[in-house]
């Protein structure tokens, strides 16, 4: 008896053990990676740094010249409308690219095949080719505008267009959030549906009413994740456009960038770090905090 | 057409119209999917004077293969090659090795707060979205490595793989909670001890998974461009697709070359895509079993 009870007790112990054990590597990875350099921004940001030396504290100074500074609050600006366009523009063609990929036709995975390929090219050849095909005079995109008649669009050159045309980027990779809506397609149970065909409801009706809310939880996902890219977006704006024209593309991501690695200005850089950190992480609780109004968790 | 459909029994009128319109939606959204590549690869074959030419032709008129030439000339494309290949390799050991370990200590071991400690490796997502240099983190983890010496080499682009990554760990572990528990019981009984019930039961039965990650932290390393950009500033060490910046000249750039070069880079991943779509296609479900 009190043998088989000690036994039972060293069993808990030791699957606590080999618990802690084996996600150890993640525990020390988010303190690493994550926790260290998180609040190392907020105390680089109260320094002056020039990557070289030792860091000079100089208390509020980094944000007070950020307030003043109005190219921190282009990028700011030029960010928070990159999110509000990307994100509902992101769930839209990705619902859209979803029911695309669950068409009944034979050939169907040829098409998830074409659907998925961008996502894999790497972002400096896929914006490379963005550049190129929306050249204004030699690109394909005026050119087959020019058919329906549409004068010459100066996408990147044009500060009205830029932003929109980095958006664009971001939607060429949409294919792989599209895979993950179609599973959640595919779970829907298709006895849903066949009641409701028997009370004649129209094909959109259906999808409004059944498909729509059976797929919240996936848009939940799809917003957390787009305001996370959204906020960070970097690569296609620095080699697209470097910020320009007249700043219009002048991300946060990118403003960090420059600051640090271009103008040796780092403890700047972090104090813009740290800020955008809190955005995200507030964007992102936010978001999950509403999703009890408006997800529906029915079929799990 | 109705020769085709016919002998599969009569299908009504209004399924064939839906199909139809099926088919044309589909192709009208893939060629718009397509037009990168595809201009990418008719301007990688145009001269220089057919570069200049307007309207564009939307074909070469005789191909081209001069630009694949001369960009080999002008980047050293088989040594970034190489250069990828390994800092892609290594990822794909470190995401496979860590992400399985860490994932099956939160689903194949019962152990008080397991499912409270998970919830700050989904929480982490939003940070690590890009992997492994992000905008949030990239300043302190800079100075970090350059404390250590570390700049021009692979080590702080590869180091994080080796401590897992939030969606790998979520994709696993939902894995391996569908394997039956009874498996690790059964070999418990038989004298297995935890290793060996991780590397001889679960491991094997694991490798659908382990594949779709090793695959995605590859093509992720080989796509990579912030990482590479901070941390690589010795030429010698550049990726392929820091590379392509050799073509952004103050001269402005060379289209059809960068082009040609932008095949070259680009080819390699569409062909492992091409030959693993299933497991591209797939892997995404695995992750949503719920």
């Amino acid at each position: 008896m009190n043998r088989t009870r000690k036994k039972v007790i060293s069993a808990d112990t030791r699957n606590l053990l080999f618990g802690l054990l084996f996600i150890s590597p993640w525990i020390l990875g988010f303190f690493l990676f994550l926790v260290y350099p998180v609040l190392s921004n907020f105390h680089l940001g109260m320094t002056q740094y020039s990557g070289f030396g030792k860091p000079e504290w100089i208390g509020f100074q980094n944000y007070a010249a950020l307030f003043k500074d109005p190219l921190f609050w282009t990028s700011l600006y030029n960010t928070f409308y990159y999110v509000v366009l990307a994100v509902p523009l992101g769930v839209f063609v990705a619902i859209g690219l979803a029911v695309a990929m669950n068409q009944k036709v034979r050939e169907v995975t040829w098409y998830r095949v074409i659907l998925y390929l961008p996502s894999v090219a790497p972002v400096f050849a896929l914006s490379m080719m963005l550049v190129w095909l929306l050249n204004p005079r030699f690109g394909l995109f005026n050119y087959i505008l020019s058919w329906l008649h549409i004068p010459a669009i100066n996408w990147l050159g044009d500060p009205h267009w830029s932003k929109l045309a980095i958006v664009l980027v971001a939607q060429f990779g949409a294919g792989h959030i599209g895979l993950i809506f179609l599973t959640a397609l595919r779970a829907i149970p298709p006895t849903l549906y066949d009641a409701a065909s028997l009370d004649g409801t129209s094909q959109w009706r259906k999808f409004c009413h059944i498909t729509l809310p059976l797929l919240t939880p996936t848009i939940l996902y799809d917003i957390i994740i787009g305001i996370g890219l959204g906020l960070q977006v970097f690569a296609p704006a620095y080699i697209m456009t470097g910020g320009g024209p007249l700043n219009s593309t002048m991300f946060t991501a990118l403003y960090i960038y420059k600051n640090a690695f271009e103008y040796s200005r780092v403890g700047l850089a972090a104090a813009v770090s740290g800020i955008l950190f809190l955005i995200n992480a507030t964007l992102a609780i936010v978001t999950f905090w509403s999703s009890k109004y408006w997800v529906n968790y029915h079929l799990e | 057409m109705e020769t085709l459909i016919r002998p599969s029994g009569k299908r009504p009128l209004a399924e064939v119209r839906q199909q139809l319109l099926s088919r044309f939606f589909l192709i009208a959204t893939c060629l718009f999917y397509l037009s990168p590549m595809y201009w990418m690869v008719v301007t990688a074959f145009k001269s220089d004077k057919e570069l200049a030419q307007f309207p564009p032709t939307l074909w070469p008129h005789d191909i081209f293969w001069h630009n694949f030439d001369q960009a080999t000339k002008t980047f050293p494309f088989l040594s970034y090659l190489g250069n990828t290949i390994f800092y892609a390799a290594l990822t794909m050991l470190g995401s496979v090795l860590s992400n399985f370990v860490i994932a099956y200590g939160f689903s194949r071991i019962k152990w008080p707060g397991r499912d409270l400690l998970f919830y700050p490796v989904i929480a982490s997502i939003f940070i690590f979205i890009q992997f492994p240099v992000n905008p949030i983190t990239m300043v302190p983890m800079f100075s970090f490595f350059a404390g250590l010496g570390l700049v021009n080499s692979f080590i702080p682009l590869v180091l994080p793989t080796f401590f897992g990554n939030p969606f790998f760990i979520f994709l696993l572990r939902q894995f391996m909670l569908q394997i039956p528990t009874s498996l690790s019981e059964a070999a418990r009984l038989d004298g297995a001890n935890e290793f060996q019930i991780m590397g001889r039961v679960i491991l094997p039965l694991t490798r659908p998974a382990l594949v779709v990650v090793a695959l995605l932290a590859g093509v992720n390393a080989w796509n990579d461009f912030l990482g590479p950009l901070i941390y690589l500033q010795n030429d010698k060490l550049y990726t392929l697709s820091l590379g392509l910046t050799f073509f952004k000249t103050l001269h402005g750039i060379q289209f059809n070359m960068l082009m040609a070069a932008s095949c070259l880079v680009v080819l390699p991943v569409v062909l492992v895509f091409l030959c693993f779509q299933r497991v591209f296609l797939e892997g995404v479900t695995l992750g949503s079993g719920r």
